[in-house]
């Protein structure tokens, strides 16, 4: 442990001299004798490098689920991240920074905030984009108390089709802001059904895909929704071959942005994108970079319209977000750089080509169909014979997929999801295929 | 600022991507024709060499621990072992997805499961919550419980106020609007600590519950924690202790024994996982038993030998996060505790105290310490008494000798505030380095004031105008 801690018995000799005490307990005696711990608390001894490192390793080994190919989404999806990412992230004088309070020292946190911004607002069709949330999930749920404050309206309709994963998130969030949650449910398509907008309504929620990888119709839900805001939660990634939802008057649109380029990491952490139009960017939460000009009239970035964050308008700020998610950002920024317009097409088509391939030779087998006929993207839910004995049997064989059970919370029985991303060869797919034809 | 966009050249690319195989025309006919983007994004077309390099330079442009001293008061900004880093990158943590079965995730499981044990511990406290994806994420979270517990006894909404000392942290009044609470603010003493008169009167019966900072955001430890939450529980309140400062007292003393009911960990602060930065960071949250039936869930339980998910709790107020928080900083600060164990996170308490006092014994005989006396992990100064020079003056300064600046401007109770917190991790060389940039730059200030408030000098840019910023937002490339 001493390689952490510089602090030789000299220079703490030295230093209790200057401060004027004898011994390291004197400068714990404002906690009274009967609040302070003595003995063990963790109980644990301490350790070297290589032991940790041992220790932690095996426990890596024991989650054998990166051993399954995963045809698992839901919301997270298995793209690949050039190496470039990982190796940006790793520059000490990014990842070690914190945020950017002192602009002067931390231009280039600064500037590629202002990239990634940029290029969110170009993906999603807004106008104002912050630096990041936690994930996608808060993020839609601060979009949803977004809209309450904009609109005062008390309902929030969220579609049926939502992952329970950000679905129970939202709840949440709303129950503790006093809104109501009413569902908007889904067609015979897989997509959402919206007919009448209840008085009070501050906020519509569309996703898309949606939780069963449907392509939704967002024409003309801004229309109906009078004052109260259209928020649209995105896959970045769709995006890529989907209308920005901006082109169908969004005021809102939030996203999960792990598949650009962000590992799984068992949930956590993810990035939150949040993404609005101009009317609302004093109500949006979150960190934000803005271009401005040095003493000497050179550009440079600074951290701007701090007014609305909680370090100065604490509890009128329009969130209490203050560490956010930045590191995942910056690999955003990143990725997208790296794959570019076309790169982040193929990608897009290559993972939707993926996934109707697969469909089309699932669907052909005797009992197997799609659960629903609307156009999808990477994902489609498949109805099973048996789809508890179907997700068992790919997974001995080694794959991966949504199970029955994280389908049921949306009313669906007897299917599994299946997700797809330009990683997935034809090898796999055959594997797949097979096992649900017995072959295997 | 050159950005990413300013490079390259059009149909350039930075990154391989497998083809599709049939045509983008074909594919896109998959799309109904209303929902299919018909323009591609605008994004950066960049060859690999041309990527890195841009990203080199903007790292070039920053400052983090790595670059040096780094003392920003409330965000123990300690170094960062690598060894974590490495850890967080194995592939069966980095590439498990959540949504796989608990018998396929038993090691991420166990890595959740351990450091929940040994932060119960820590807080001295019997139940926790790993789903908070940072401090603030934590208030939120304690903040929801409060509310679930006073409404499942009918004492909500009667009970709607959360009491603030006035040096609380934005997040804290921030977290409790969220929901619904209504923040009463507390003055505090000439010493910088609760006000115990003030407390009293404030308690009544509409109080839900107290925030406090410990020690508080001044670096003092309150004295009379335990009278502090007396009153509250005895008032029928609640105690939300902010834990950002743990590192003051990590293994020396126990929230719990405080009389805390909810406790958040700042795991990018005490426990040494990279700021990011901005982020991410965790905020796991410990709780009493009272509050123990409300947290969110799943939890992670262990039977025999196999870790398990467990929504064994109908009163819970739900989630928090999708998922299991941020896993891989959870993993980095479990890491850290394995190789400090009792013997280092006590080492790391004295350490933090020790360098913060020094600081404080050779900074106070050359500027203004409001809150006089002993100091945990931080301690505040002013910069008031310098001419013309403001606080904002000696931060930038402070840039021209090497250093990250302190906090400025919190805690709001002292005018002109430079909130400066060493941390364990830096050479006795390098604190005396700070105390003499300090020094000169108080000089400066009187015989070459110019010199300290155009700083900084030698910066990648000059001072910046955030007014600017401000007046005309500019947030994105046109
Ligand atoms: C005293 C205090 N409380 C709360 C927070 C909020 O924590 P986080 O930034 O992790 O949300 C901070 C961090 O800046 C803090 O210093």
């Amino acid at each position: 442990m001493g390689e952490y801690i510089p602090h030789t018995p000299e220079d703490i000799r030295h230093m209790l001299e200057a401060i004027g005490v004898s011994d390291i307990q004197d400068l714990f005696t404002d906690i009274t004798e009967e609040l302070r711990h003595e003995g063990p608390t963790t109980g644990l001894p301490s350790r070297d490098e290589a032991w940790v490192r041992n220790y932690v390793q095996r426990m890596a080994d024991s989650s054998t689920g990166t051993e399954l190919v995963p045809f698992l989404g839901g919301g997270l999806y298995d793209h690949y991240s050039p190496s470039v990412v990982g190796h940006i992230l790793s520059r000490g004088e990014l990842f070690t920074a914190y945020t950017p309070y002192q602009a002067e020292l931390s231009q280039g946190t600064l500037t590629w905030m202002f990239e990634f911004q940029t290029m969110i607002c170009e993906l999603t069709g807004m106008d104002v984009a912050n630096s990041s949330m936690y994930d996608g999930a808060t993020a839609l749920a601060e979009a949803v108390l977004c809209a309450h404050r904009a609109t005062k309206g008390t309902t929030v309709l969220v579609p049926r089709a939502l992952s329970p994963w950000v679905r129970a998130v939202v709840d949440t969030y709303c129950w503790g802001a006093g809104i109501k949650v009413k569902e908007v449910p889904y067609g015979e398509d897989g997509r959402m059904q919206v007919d009448d907008i209840p008085e009070g309504t501050c906020g519509l929620i569309a996703a898309q895909p949606n939780y069963f990888g449907c392509i939704e119709d967002l024409r003309g839900l801004k229309e109906q929704l009078g004052k109260a805001l259209f928020i649209v939660s995105v896959n970045p990634v769709a995006l890529a071959v989907l209308e920005a939802p901006g082109k169908f008057g969004a005021d809102i649109v939030v996203g999960e942005g792990q598949p650009l380029g962000i590992p799984f990491g068992f949930g956590g952490p993810l990035l939150g994108l949040f993404a609005a139009r101009e009317e609302h960017l004093r109500r949006m939460p979150g960190r934000v970079s803005g271009r401005t000009v040095d003493a000497e009239g050179n550009e440079g970035y600074v951290m701007a319209l701090q007014t609305r964050e909680q370090h100065i308008r604490r509890e009128k700020a329009t969130s209490n977000i203050c560490t956010n998610s930045a590191l995942c950002a910056l690999a955003a920024t990143v990725y997208l750089a790296a794959q570019g317009p076309e790169g982040l097409r193929d990608v897009a088509l290559a993972s939707m080509e993926r996934a109707h391939e697969l469909a089309k030779r699932l669907e052909d087998l005797p009992g197997y169909s799609l659960a629903f006929g609307g156009p999808y993207f990477n994902e489609f839910i498949l109805r099973c014979p048996d789809a508890e004995g179907t997700a068992r049997k790919l997974e001995q064989a080694g794959i991966a997929v949504l199970p029955p059970s994280a389908l049921e919370p949306t009313g669906v029985e007897g299917a599994i999801g299946v997700a797809l991303t330009e990683r997935r060869t034809d090898e796999e797919l055959d594997l797949f295929v097979s096992v649900l034809e017995g072959g295997n | 600022m050159a950005t990413i966009y300013d490079r390259g050249a059009p149909g350039r690319r930075a990154a391989s991507t497998p083809s599709p195989k049939r045509g983008a025309d074909e594919l896109m006919a998959l799309i109904p024709e209303d929902a299919r983007r018909d323009k591609l994004p605008h994004l950066p077309q960049v060859s690999q060499p041309e990527l890195v390099r841009h990203y080199t330079a903007l790292s070039r442009l920053n400052y983090g621990v790595d670059s040096g001293f780094y003392p920003l008061g409330s965000c123990t900004m300690k170094y960062n072992p690598k060894l974590n880093e490495d850890l967080a990158r194995l592939p069966g943590f980095a590439g498990l997805h959540p949504g796989l079965s608990a018998e396929r995730s038993q090691g991420a499981l166990r890595a959740l499961w351990e450091l929940g044990e040994m932060l119960k511990r820590i807080a001295g406290m019997p139940a926790i919550t790993l789903q908070p994806a940072a401090g603030a994420h934590g208030e939120l979270t304690g903040m929801l419980l409060l509310k679930k517990y006073f409404q499942e006894r009918g004492e909500y909404p009667a009970r709607h106020k959360v009491l603030l000392p006035d040096s609380a942290h934005g997040t804290n009044p921030a977290s409790a609007a969220m929901v619904g609470f209504k923040v009463v603010s507390l003055p505090s003493t000439s010493r910088g600590t609760v006000d115990l008169e003030a407390l009293n009167k404030a308690l009544d019966n509409e109080v839900a519950g107290i925030m406090l900072t410990v020690p508080n955001t001044l670096g003092i430890f309150e004295d009379e924690i335990a009278e502090i939450t007396r009153l509250v529980h005895t008032a029928g309140g609640l105690t939300y202790f902010d834990g950002a400062n743990l590192n003051s007292f990590l293994g020396r003393a126990l929230p719990g024994e405080m009389g805390a009911d909810i406790f958040h960990f700042n795991l990018h602060k005490t426990f040494s996982t990279p700021h990011g930065g901005g982020g991410p960071g965790a905020g796991p949250l410990a709780v009493s038993d009272t509050l123990a039936p409300y947290l969110p869930l799943p939890d992670v339980v262990l039977e025999g030998e196999e870790y398990r998910l467990s929504w064994d709790r109908s009163q819970s107020i739900g989630r928090v996060h999708p998922y299991h928080g941020n896993f891989l900083v959870s993993l980095r600060a479990l890491a850290y505790i394995l190789l400090l164990g009792d013997e280092g996170l006590k080492e790391v308490s004295a350490g933090a105290v020790l360098a913060a006092n020094y600081l404080r014994a050779k900074l106070e005989k050359v500027f203004q310490l409001p809150y006089a006396g002993l100091c945990k992990h931080e301690f505040v100064l002013s910069g008031q008494g310098l001419g013309d020079v403001r606080t904002v003056d000696i931060a930038k300064r402070l840039m021209d000798y090497g250093f990250h600046p302190p906090t400025v401007y919190f805690p709001l109770i002292v005018k002109e505030a430079l909130m400066v917190e060493p941390t364990e991790t830096e050479p006795l060389e390098i604190l005396d380095a700070f105390v003499e940039a300090m020094i000169r730059i108080a000089d400066e200030a009187r015989e070459q004031p110019d010199t300290v408030k155009q700083a900084p000098h030698t910066t990648p840019v000059r001072r910046l105008n955030e007014a600017q910023a401000a007046r005309q937002p500019v947030l994105r490339l046109p």
